[in-house]
């Protein structure tokens, strides 16, 4: 960190050595950050201070003699005299250690925080060899389960009111609190009422001692085995900064980093678990391809990537570029993804690319709005409006830093969605907008009428930034764009943070993998001279997007659809569609780390390497690239999606020119518009990362997209029908999370939800089963009456198992109007 | 001695049967010094109450008006909170104001609120106090019919609601920030001070101004009779008079208003009027002279007057005016045991040398007493006190949030150095029990000359 | 049992309805939940939380940290004896232990019949009275081993109701702000000055019936 600029510095004697702290710094802070590491125990940077553990007392003089103070507490003044290691700071600072030794047990070697535990550090340190407690220390049962993924051992706790700051504070779940009182106090959770929160693993990582352990970890290593590489994580978007534990190539657990512009160490349960399907069973660990009998069958590396291009070529002769497309790639590292875009776009010569499954949002918007940092978006004072995502479910993390600017920093939120979310709560105003016309209400916001006035008075704010996502899969992204236009067209500084959720969605769109663009944010036109140069070739007209390229499959306009981490059965909007394309394909390529439901249509399937396999960058919802590393060998055979891409190039007679990530990255640096300057020299000196687009491209290359949207007009509200909308939980169906144990069992399944008295209005019992039909499909689903779901709609939220609401959505409609019967 | 015959002023309707009643108060000159607060500006009612330099009653003794002057200006909403959670060992007071006299301390609050600016104030009332908050009860709901509460009070723009508001049993919730959570709904955890000084971030995190019963029970008679006569009555730097309970070992033990500061404690304790002497004639051995936090004195301090800063000199203090009485025959190991238990009962648990300190000396205090003592304890005892309390000395380097942690080091530091020898005695047995000196005190020797400021 | 029934409920909102932030609601709600069962029942903390737009958690916490509040059934009468140190050096733990041995139970437990349930409690403020205990929280001044058989013995025989309560009541009158007298709760988000702090002294109207 910078030093503080002396005009503003607070003068300060530490230890009799003269300090610049910062104005409104704590002596604690001021004291490490020159070096004076001040113990503590209940002190966490990143919550508010409580001073209760009192290990942190010093001796401070501010004017009235020397007085014992908890420097956790104490905000730095002029010409204050701070001593930490005067006889009376150490006399008190050594009788705390005792004291919160005298009732811990000596369980140390059998603890899972032995080895890196504060309290066992500072006792060796400072403390007194015997003790002088004889007594009986406190008993409590031992480890009791607070929740799916947390054990407790109150005998352990010291009460520094970490785990519980954090569940109050930060992440706003108060189910663990303190009980009782004195001596007996201790932290639990009401009866039956577990620590059921997305972000119950962070305070296993705050418990300065061994009270709070996670199960998916106990018993499973000391400290001392485990080596560590600091990575991301690539469970969704917000790209958390981690560091990998393991030992003898086995991934064990992972913990946040504290990254100031991103995660503040916080990390949400899915992520912090998710590692548990690095090393699962179910990995693919060789190719297989698929038998006349239908089987797919293990085969050798030669034989199926000989295949695939034949497939490639054969296509390739009988209906040009065109007949070979790809969907799905946002899993992958930027250079993976670069690898195969060049594969594509600059060796095969076809633009049906496209990383987003429909789910998404237009590549020119995302690429080409004004984006907004997390840091921005969360700026005190400042406004964020929120459309389109509920951030808890979908990009947890950011929900953490969204809440804490809220309730500390007097941000204002206003969200418009068609449903209540996470954040209603905190809310300054939360507004519900019609199923695919949240434009209109846009408008009228910016009209700013009657009691849409102080609305539209919040937006006005020198700080606005738009977290804009894609929350229901009923309707189609035509609404959020107009609603985007309209809002900048309004207030001229909007900047956005994108609010797509898939781990690198924003690297794969940045590199090309969506159709009309190069690398670099660039279009076609734009940049075709540039690459034409670079590349040999590139594709002469945009192609097709997911929904596209499914069509035209299912035509059989498609020889070979390659799918590249990508699972459309599960995750394109219309399953009907999803069917038919994987149907109608000649070949189906698939290029996964699991099989997933698309993968019976799949000819071949070639195993990759996934998360904590390979190194490269990946790319955030700010656009920030950071680092990710390989901490073990991928199972069995698999490698790396960029090694499959060149392999595939060299059989196609074209050389890629990649051999690793790092001549991945140099050559995306080289060539990209976006991504100029960031050298993997200037990437490894910020290992917070660095954002795409920010850096000053040198002159000559091509120019970056920016945002203009057509208009959009929205079908009328059909009085006999039910506007669908779904929404996303956490802990979805899906691959990665079945293939966790520890969290496949916090899936629920869905129900619908919806308004009673629509229930009541078209005669539907408000609880078994009903039948959910629109002009696609029908579905029967378990009804559940909920009155914050609007009159009007009916809610099902995505991925949670059958029914799926991929079989009532027409990717085509602008929206998905559905009828209830009650079923027999 | 000085046992003076200066006025009642908040006991004068303890011994009538229906003091509490609205009737009986009004009848008695109540709700007169509301009207005159009222007659005057809100400063000027401050300026009258620091002119009378009325002292806090509820232990710490800060003087009333000044600690109002304390609100940031500007900031609003303000509250009072009264503090009747009566709950250190030897206290008894608050109680009987609110059971016997409940309108007084109603009309205290209003005048409070008038001068501060407060248009609500809570009435936090011990949850032990069935009867008090019966009586507070009725007595509110009579004054709001009679309009001496609510809106518009007497038809002036002075507005404000009293909430009558009961604990639920923990004595540290009488510390006024942790009197502050309690009425917030929490676990009564007292708050740093600094940044949480009350008058400026206390309940709600609004100025906050938490006044003991026993002060505002004064402010009717100072408005109805003037700062002067107030300050008239005791010594330079404590005026007026001041209620104390007598208990333990005396010939009549009882509650009783004295004039403040020139009464001695051999006054309170001998005095036909008050204590009457040690029961049984025995010989004194030792007193506390402001409730179960304060150390204790011996015979020796007899002469001292019951003024705030001659015993502070001394390293005690009045505290709540709770005057307890050891007499010769009293076993101090087991007295000190029994104080050191209440600390660890009632510590909150917030701060480590507390929650770990104070149980820890129980139960050593507890060996010794069943007689598995070690010849090291005595010093570990006072080792854990430092600890707890960084040198012991006055004023101590307190290592925890409130002062309920080292407070549990007054009996220990009193009774293991005084009596050193009844605590060997427990080592090998329980022990012969005297009343001779028998070691250096914890609080200083007192200066007879020095501090007999009476007439 | 329970969640507070619909007697209770009302008065849990006009109590509610008397404090600038519905939190502060938690320990008046918890006496109330008390009253109406004798001890708070894991429901009723459930039930406080939804009034009080809390967390359960929450609610056992607050509960949790004050004695008063029973989370098991306790005796009809609850029966404490200060043993503190007035009460002590004045007999109050041979009270205790005439009170265990003359109702055969240890302190901190309760007779077979439910009647009664015995603590050791801390100073109860009167300790010029000592020795004095509490039963349901009225107080006994200056206790006798004679006068505690006696009370005991009256209480059992269903005698002096109206002195003493079932335990969970404490005060039998509460406070009622009538609407039209009410000033209105200080909300802590910003309320002007009070307009009598910057308003001249006025006197109150003569005739003021005092
Ligand atoms: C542990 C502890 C317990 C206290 N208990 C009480 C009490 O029961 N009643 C009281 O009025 N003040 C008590 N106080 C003092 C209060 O914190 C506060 O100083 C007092 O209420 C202020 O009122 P006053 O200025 O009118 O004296 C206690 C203080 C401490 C540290
Ligand atoms: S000193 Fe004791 S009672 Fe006071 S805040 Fe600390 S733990 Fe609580
Ligand atoms: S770190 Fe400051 S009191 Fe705990």
């Amino acid at each position: 960190m910078p030093e503080a600029p002396a005009e503003t510095a607070v003068a300060i004697t530490v230890n009799g050595k003269a300090i610049a702290a910062r104005p409104g710094e704590l002596v604690i802070d001021a004291a490490e950050r020159n070096g004076v590491y001040i113990p503590r125990f209940c002190y966490h940077h990143r919550m508010e201070p409580v001073g209760m553990c009192r290990m942190c007392l010093v001796e401070v003089d501010t004017g009235r003699g020397m007085a014992l103070q908890p420097s956790c507490m104490l905000t730095v003044a002029p010409d204050m005299v701070v001593e930490t290691e005067s006889p009376v700071a150490k006399k008190a600072q050594d009788g705390i250690l005792e004291f919160l030794l005298i009732n811990h047990p000596l369980d140390c070697p059998v603890c899972d925080k032995g080895g890196e535990c504060p309290l066992q550090d500072h006792t060796v340190a400072f403390g007194p060899g015997e003790s002088r407690f004889v007594e009986e220390k406190r008993h409590y049962e031992k480890p009791i389960s607070i929740s799916e993924n947390v054990y407790l051992d109150r005998e352990r706790c010291i009460l520094c009111d970490r785990c519980t700051r954090f569940a109050k504070d930060v992440a706003g779940d108060t189910l663990i609190h303190f009980q009782d009182r004195g001596n007996g106090t201790q932290i639990n959770t009401f009866p039956d009422h577990p620590f059921a929160s997305y972000f119950s693993g962070n305070t296993v990582q705050i418990c300065p001692v061994g009270a709070l352990t996670a199960k998916p970890y106990r018993f499973k290593a000391r400290p001392w085995d485990l080596d560590v590489v600091e990575s991301t994580c690539t469970d969704c978007a917000v790209g958390c900064r981690i560091v990998i534990d393991g030992s003898r190539n086995e991934v064990l657990r992972y913990a946040g980093v504290d990254s100031d512009p991103v995660n503040w160490s916080w990390l949400c349960d899915k992520g912090r678990f998710g590692f548990e399907k690095v090393g699962a069973d179910a990995r693919l660990s060789a190719p297989l391809v698929k038998e006349t009998n239908g089987d797919l069958v293990e085969t050798r590396w030669a034989d199926a990537l000989t295949q695939a291009a034949r497939a490639i070529k054969a296509g390739l002769d009988k209906n040009g570029p065109g007949g070979t497309a790809i969907i799905g790639g946002a899993h992958l590292t930027n250079e993976s993804a670069y690898a195969w875009a060049k594969l594509a776009k600059g060796v095969i010569g076809t633009d049906n690319v496209d990383a987003q499954l429909g789910d998404g949002l237009p590549a020119a918007m995302v690429a080409g709005m004004a984006r907004a940092t997390i840091d921005e978006a969360c700026v005190a004072g400042g406004t964020l409006l929120v459309i389109g995502s509920d951030p808890k479910d979908e990009l947890a993390v950011l929900f953490l830093r969204i809440r804490d600017a809220v309730t500390l920093h007097k941000t204002t939120v206003v969200e418009l969605s068609p449903r209540a979310t996470s954040l209603s709560e905190i809310a300054a105003h939360s507004l519900r907008s019609v199923p695919g016309a949240v434009h209109e209400l846009v408008n009228q916001i910016i009209a700013g009428e009657g009691d849409l006035a102080p609305v539209r008075a919040a937006l006005a704010n020198d700080h606005l930034t738009v977290l804009l996502g894609r929350g229901s899969m009923a309707e189609s992204a035509e609404a959020t764009v107009a609603a985007a236009a309209a809002l900048l067209a309004a207030f001229p500084n909007v900047k956005f943070l994108s609010g797509l959720r898939r781990a690198n969605v924003h690297g794969a769109l940045d590199l090309g993998l969506t159709p009309g663009f190069l690398p670099g944010r660039v279009t076609l036109d734009d940049g075709r001279a540039w690459f034409t140069e670079a590349w040999d070739t590139v594709p002469a007209e945009p192609g097709l997007d997911a929904a596209g390229i499914l069509a035209a499959a299912a035509d059989g306009r498609i020889d070979t659809l390659i799918l590249l981490g990508a699972d459309p059965l599960a995750d394109f909007p219309d399953r009907e569609l999803a069917t038919r394309g994987l149907k109608g394909a000649r070949t189906v390529i698939a290029v996964e780390t699991l099989l997933n439901s698309s993968s019976a249509f799949a000819h071949i399937v070639l195993p990759a390497a996934g998360a904590a396999e390979v190194d490269g960058t990946t790319t955030n919802i700010e656009g920030r690239v950071s680092t990710v590393r390989q901490k073990v060998t991928p199972p069995g055979t698999a490698r790396p999606d960029w090694m499959i891409a060149a392999e595939l190039a060299f059989r196609l007679g074209a050389d890629l020119n990649i051999t690793d990530a790092a001549s991945a990255w140099a050559e995306i640096e080289r060539l990209s518009a976006a991504h100029a300057g960031m050298t993997a020299e200037a990437l490894g000196n910020e290992p917070d990362g660095l954002i795409v687009g920010r850096t000053e491209p040198d002159v000559e290359r091509p120019a970056m997209v920016s945002f203009s949207a057509p208009a959009f007009e929205a079908p009328a509200v059909d009085a006999y029908s039910l506007r669908l909308v779904t929404t996303r939980r956490l802990y979805d169906q899906g691959t990665l999370v079945s293939h966790s144990p520890s969290l496949a069992g916090l899936a629920v399944s869905g129900s619908l939800l919806a308004n009673p008295t629509d229930l009541d209005r078209l005669g539907v019992a408000p609880s078994g089963n009903v039948k959910v039909s629109s002009p696609r499909g029908a579905i029967t689903a378990a009804v559940e009456p909920d009155a914050t779901v609007p009159p009007g709609t009916v809610v099902l939220a995505w991925n949670q198992g059958d029914p799926s609401p991929n079989a009532l959505i027409d990717a085509a409609a602008p929206v998905t109007e559905v009828r209830l019967e009650t079923t027999s | 001695m000085a046992v003076t015959d200066a006025p009642k002023i908040t006991s004068s309707r303890f011994d009538l049967a229906d003091g509490h009643t609205i009737e009986r108060y009004v009848a008695t000159g109540g709700y007169q010094g509301l009207k005159a607060a009222l007659a005057k500006s809100p400063s000027g009612v401050v300026d009258e109450v620091k002119s009378a330099s009325l002292l806090g009653r509820g232990g710490a003794g800060f003087p009333a008006g000044v600690k109002w002057g304390f609100c940031p200006p500007g900031v609003f909403p303000r509250y009072l909170v009264v503090n009747g959670d009566e709950s250190e060992p030897g206290t008894y007071k608050d109680r009987l104001l609110m059971e016997k006299d409940p309108h007084q301390l109603i009309e205290g609050v209003l005048i409070g609120c008038y001068a501060v600016g407060c248009s609500q104030a809570f009435l936090y009332v011990r949850g032990e106090m069935a009867l008090a908050q019966e009586r507070i009860a009725q007595a509110l709901n009579d004054a709001y019919a009679a309009g001496h509460i609510g809106k518009n009070i007497y038809g002036t723009e002075f507005s404000v609601d009293i909430v009558l508001h009961w604990g639920a049993g923990a004595y540290i919730v009488g510390e006024e920030t942790a009197l502050i959570e309690s009425l917030e709904g929490n676990r009564g955890m007292p708050r740093l001070k600094p940044p949480f000084f009350p008058a400026a971030k206390g309940l709600y995190l609004q100025p906050t101004i938490v006044n003991n019963v026993e002060t505002l029970a004064n402010l009717p008679w100072i408005m109805s009779n003037g700062a002067a006569a107030f300050a008239a009555l005791g010594a330079e730097n404590s005026k007026g008079t001041r209620i104390f309970a007598v208990s333990g070992h005396v010939k009549n033990p009882g509650v009783y208003e004295v004039e403040f500061g020139v009464t001695t404690f051999r006054d309170l304790l001998y005095a036909p009027v008050y204590g009457g002497g040690i029961r049984h004639d025995r010989e004194l051995k030792a007193f506390i002279p402001g409730g179960a936090s304060a150390p204790w004195l011996y015979p020796e301090h007899l002469d001292v007057p019951l003024e705030a800063a001659t015993v502070g000199k001394l390293g005690t203090m009045l505290g709540s005016g709770a005057v307890v009485v050891f007499d010769e025959q009293t076993d101090m190991v087991k007295a000190c045991h029994r104080l050191v238990r209440f600390f660890a009962r009632e510590s909150c648990g917030k701060c480590t040398p507390c929650r770990e300190g104070t149980s820890w000396l129980e139960k050593i205090l507890e060996r010794i007493i069943d007689g598995l003592g070690r010849p090291e304890d005595l010093d570990l005892l006072l080792d854990i006190c430092d600890n707890i309390s960084v040198g012991m000395n006055w004023p101590p380097r307190q290592t925890t949030i409130c002062p309920l942690g080292q407070s549990a080091t007054s009996p220990i530091a009193s009774a293991v150095m005084r009596f050193r020898d009844e605590f060997e005695a427990y080592l090998g047995g329980p022990a012969e029990i005297t009343v001779q000196v028998k070691g250096p005190a914890f609080v200083g020797p007192y200066v007879h000359e020095e501090a007999t400021a009476d007439a | 049992m329970a969640r507070l029934d619909d007697t209770n409920l009302a008065t849990a909102k006009e109590i509610i309805s008397r404090y600038p932030r519905i939190k502060s609601a938690t320990i008046p709600l918890l006496h109330l939940a008390q009253e109406q069962d004798g001890y708070v029942a894991t429901d009723a903390m459930e039930h406080i939380a939804e009034l009080t737009n809390t967390t359960p958690a929450q609610v056992l916490g607050t509960c949790s940290f004050y004695e008063m509040f029973k989370r098991e059934p306790v005796g009809k009468y609850l029966v404490n004896i200060c043993t503190n140190i007035s009460c002590q050096i004045m007999g109050g733990e041979e009270l205790l232990h005439h009170a265990e041995e003359s109702l055969g139970i240890k302190g901190g437990s309760t007779t077979a019949d439910g009647l009664f349930t015995i603590e050791d409690v801390e100073c109860i403020a009167a300790c010029t009275e000592a020795p004095c205990l509490q039963i349901n929280y009225r107080y006994f001044h200056k206790i006798s081993n004679d006068q505690f058989d006696e009370v005991i013995a009256d209480l059992r025989s269903g005698g002096r109701t109206d002195e003493i309560p079932p335990h969970g009541t404490l005060a039998r009158i509460r406070q009622h702000i009538p609407a039209d007298r009410a000033a209105g709760n200080a909300d802590p988000a910003g309320i002007p000055e009070p307009i009598w702090l910057s308003a001249p002294a006025t006197a109150p109207p003569e005739g003021e019936k005092a």
